[in-house]
């Protein structure tokens, strides 16, 4: 069938800058660069190009440029050059429209709107280069009473505190499995969570044998498919999380193709190599939350109750009564990843319509929570799109206990977020399991620049709260008296709990 | 040899009423025992070299077997409750009684025989070792079943199962033997191996429905030898007729492909 579609990008070559040295030709995965040794001349197929920049990168002379391809369709506010092209990928294809990374729209995003407050005049602020500034977050449950016994001037913490995670800042990596990114990709975030004092979290495709060294830094992942569960990998990690739901795709599984089934990946998930890697939405032990609960304290049980169990959920509409539900069920933290979260493959159509904002699930599950006298029960975390220092203090301010990142440190490591992760060819070396692409990211220089990532992150956290006066992190959560609200409804100011500037 | 006197100081005193030894053999009483203190108390019992325990009384107690670091035995009078050997790594349990819900869920090693029923969504995610049911199972058994290299799992039910048997399978083997239909009835589960892709379904006699990514075929030579393996067992442990069990013919159901859904994007 003849393609109707026109090319997304349209490449650029100054031909008085290229010296024919080949590095594009071999960096891109797309293979949009060819060398022509008879014209010794190096061409381009602009209808492989995805934009990822990575050519532009690594060309030593700076002759190429990627620009996108304007035309050829006529201005149309509703029937816009994206919508034409997917209709006409449809009608050739015949297929589910997927995609990568989180909504691409300007979606109904509340950070903007949501403003930081700073002392003026009637309270101090504090200089956090001078004075001590607590940011480490405990997450696990916490007791509703300590009883204390005074003995000889000592004093004995009689209450048998629940077993919790220490993060030095309250930021962690979020889920991204084995298989979706590569074996170096886990391996930075790993390394960069033993440094800075964080945890990484496995994704569903379970542990790699050569990284169970870093367990004591790991959250391990348990969902549907249960790839690479077995009792070691359970003790490996330091918590352990059962997905019910990932915020680009709620109510969706995932699918990891055979082709990327890799004979590592393979032995990691515990499946033969080139088979369909499968994680159905439903898990069919758990059709309520009595069911739950009943995986909640299988895997305590397999653990011998020495590690918190965190239940991750997508932001829904009724985000609140089921968090309540998690926490009942016995959950130490709840994770809520909104609808601008990431994946690594989803279809677009899910992705872009199908979950609420982080922002208001935060805020309605924290109240909750309060409400019903169990927020002590359960630690919040919250995900989806969280791009700066900014984001991350205002969910905290509206209940958050600490963020999920994971765009944020794929970025960091070279992700240029042109949405194209499901492929497996990422020319960045990230989201593949091609052992030669792979070498792209060097684990090494990857920790070093997730960890400046979450330093530069921790000293901005730590600025703001001096701005306001407070010098430990306690004191921010859920504080929205620090927040305030421009450009919304009553409704929305109410939800989030927080007034409106100028009140 | 194990220490019984070792042990018993080592327990906890509010266990020592439901304990004792015969022989080698510990028995516990587990009237009114949580399932966390009998598991506990297993624990204990396990990282001290007891071999075999005799658990009497047994009603709902769930996650049976769970976290025991040794291929200790297990015998179980009564009824456990869900989750029994959930994420198990070695240990071999007898269930004199029926079994509920998610037997063997997550299961890496070791076995499970049940004189009597078992529940829904037994042997979920499977990937070691080998369950023996001596009557019907319940819906969704044998789901997400996976195996790798040395490890593949296995699971023979002497009655006859119910809806989605197999579903999303990935690998091992399920024997189901329908001792319990009369003459040509088929089993009557629906929906068998929807979703499979991997691994095998032996019945004997015939399946009513079955999903449309499978298709029953003829068993081979080499089929054979491993269903006449797995039932001389199940006639061990069932005292039940090897050859009148073989009389009958099996089928072998196996999917179309290892990517079932490999052609549903548009990339």
């Amino acid at each position: 069938m003849k393609s109707y579609l026109p090319v997304d990008f349209i490449v650029e070559r100054d031909e008085s800058k290229c010296i024919r040295c080949k590095v594009c030709v071999n960096q891109c995965t797309y293979e949009t660069h060819n060398y022509d040794a008879q014209d010794d001349v190096i061409r381009s197929k602009d209808e492989n190009c995805v934009n990822c920049q990575r050519c532009v990168t690594m060309c030593p002379t700076h002759a190429l440029s990627i620009k996108k391809n304007l035309g050829p369709f006529r201005d149309n506010a509703n029937w816009s050059s994206e919508v034409i092209k997917d209709i006409k990928k449809q009608a050739e294809t015949g297929g589910v429209l997927l995609t990568g990374m989180g909504a691409d729209k300007p979606y109904l995003t509340y950070w903007e709107r949501l403003l930081l407050n700073a002392s003026q005049v009637t309270n101090p602020s504090i200089d956090p280069l001078r004075e001590p500034m607590e940011i480490r977050t405990y997450l696990g449950a916490k007791p509703d009473a300590l009883e204390i016994e005074f003995e000889d001037g000592d004093i004995d913490l009689k209450t048998k505190l629940a077993p919790q995670l220490i993060l030095e800042t309250p930021i962690m990596f979020s889920a991204m499995s084995y298989g979706a990114i590569s074996l170096n990709v886990h391996e930075s975030l790993a390394r960069a969570a033993m440094r800075a004092g964080t945890y990484f979290n496995t994704g569903e495709g379970g542990l790699d044998s050569r990284l169970y060294k870093y367990g004591e830094r790991a959250i391990v992942q348990v969902a549907s498919g249960r790839f690479g569960v077995h009792s070691s990998y359970l003790n490996a990690g330091a918590a352990i999380e059962i997905k019910i739901g990932q915020g680009a795709k709620p109510g969706i599984g995932g699918h990891l193709p055979g082709e990327k089934v890799t004979e590592d990946i393979a032995r990691t998930r515990m499946i033969p190599v080139g088979t369909d890697a499968l994680s159905p939405a439903p898990q069919h032990d758990i059709y309520s939350i009595e069911d739950l609960r009943q995986l909640i304290y299988a895997l305590k049980e397999a653990t011998n109750y020495s590690k918190p169990v965190s239940v991750k959920i997508a932001a829904v509409h009724n985000v609140a009564a089921i968090a309540s539900g998690i926490v009942r069920a016995g959950a130490d933290i709840i994770a809520l990843d909104g609808v601008r979260g990431s994946t690594g493959a989803a279809p677009k159509v899910i992705r872009d319509n199908v979950g609420i904002p982080i922002e208001l699930a935060i805020a309605s599950v924290d109240q909750r929570l309060r409400d019903e006298g169990i927020r002590n029960k359960a630690s919040i975390v919250a995900a989806g799109g969280f791009r700066s220092s900014g984001d991350i203090v205002k969910a905290i301010a509206l209940g958050a206990d600490a963020v999920y990142v994971a765009t944020a440190a794929l970025i960091a490591l070279g992700c240029t977020v042109c949405q194209k992760c499901y492929t497996g060819k990422c020319p960045w070396g990230i989201a593949t399991s091609d052992p030669w692409i792979s070498k792209r990211v060097n684990p090494e220089i990857g920790a070093e620049r997730l960890v400046n990532l979450l330093r530069g992150w921790s000293m901005e956290i730590k600025e703001i709260m001096g701005g306001m006066g407070i010098n430990a992190i306690e004191s921010l959560r859920g504080n929205r008296l620090h927040l305030r609200g421009v450009n919304m409804t009553d409704t929305e100011l109410k939800i989030l709990g927080v007034k409106m500037a100028g009140e | 040899m194990i220490a019984k006197e070792i042990i018993l100081a080592k327990l906890d005193s509010r266990f020592l009423p439901h304990v004792t030894f015969n022989d080698q053999i510990c028995q516990v009483n587990a009237e009114g025992l949580h399932y966390r203190d009998l598991n506990s108390l297993l624990r204990t019992l396990d990282s001290h070299g007891v071999e075999k325990v005799e658990l009497h009384s047994v009603c709902g107690q769930r996650y049976i077997g769970t976290d025991l670091k040794t291929g200790m035995a297990i015998e179980i009078y009564g009824t456990p409750g869900n989750d029994l050997a959930a994420f198990m790594n070695g240990p071999y349990i007898t269930v004199y009684g029926n079994a509920q819900d998610c037997v063997a869920n997550t299961m890496n090693e070791g076995k499970v025989v049940v004189h009597g029923r078992a529940g829904d969504i037994t042997c979920y995610g499977m990937r070691g070792g080998k369950v023996f049911i001596r009557d019907d199972i319940g819906a969704r058994a044998g789901i997400h079943m996976k195996e790798y290299m040395d490890k593949k799992p296995y699971l023979v039910v002497g009655g006859t199962a119910m809806d989605f048997l197999g579903e999303y399978m990935a690998g091992g083997v399920l024997l189901v033997l329908g001792l319990n239909l009369k003459g040509d009835e088929p089993h009557k589960a629906r929906f068998v191996g929807t979703g499979m892709h991997a691994g095998v379904i032996y019945v004997r006699g015939n399946v009513a429905h079955m999903g449309k990514e499978v298709k029953m075929v003829d068993v081979e030579k080499s089929d054979m030898l491993t269903i006449e393996g797995l039932v001389r067992e199940f006639c061990g442990y069932f005292k039940t007729d090897f050859e009148e069990i073989l009389s009958k013919k099996f089928m072998k159901i196996v999917p179309y492909s290892h990517r079932p859904y490999g052609r549903i994007y548009a990339y």
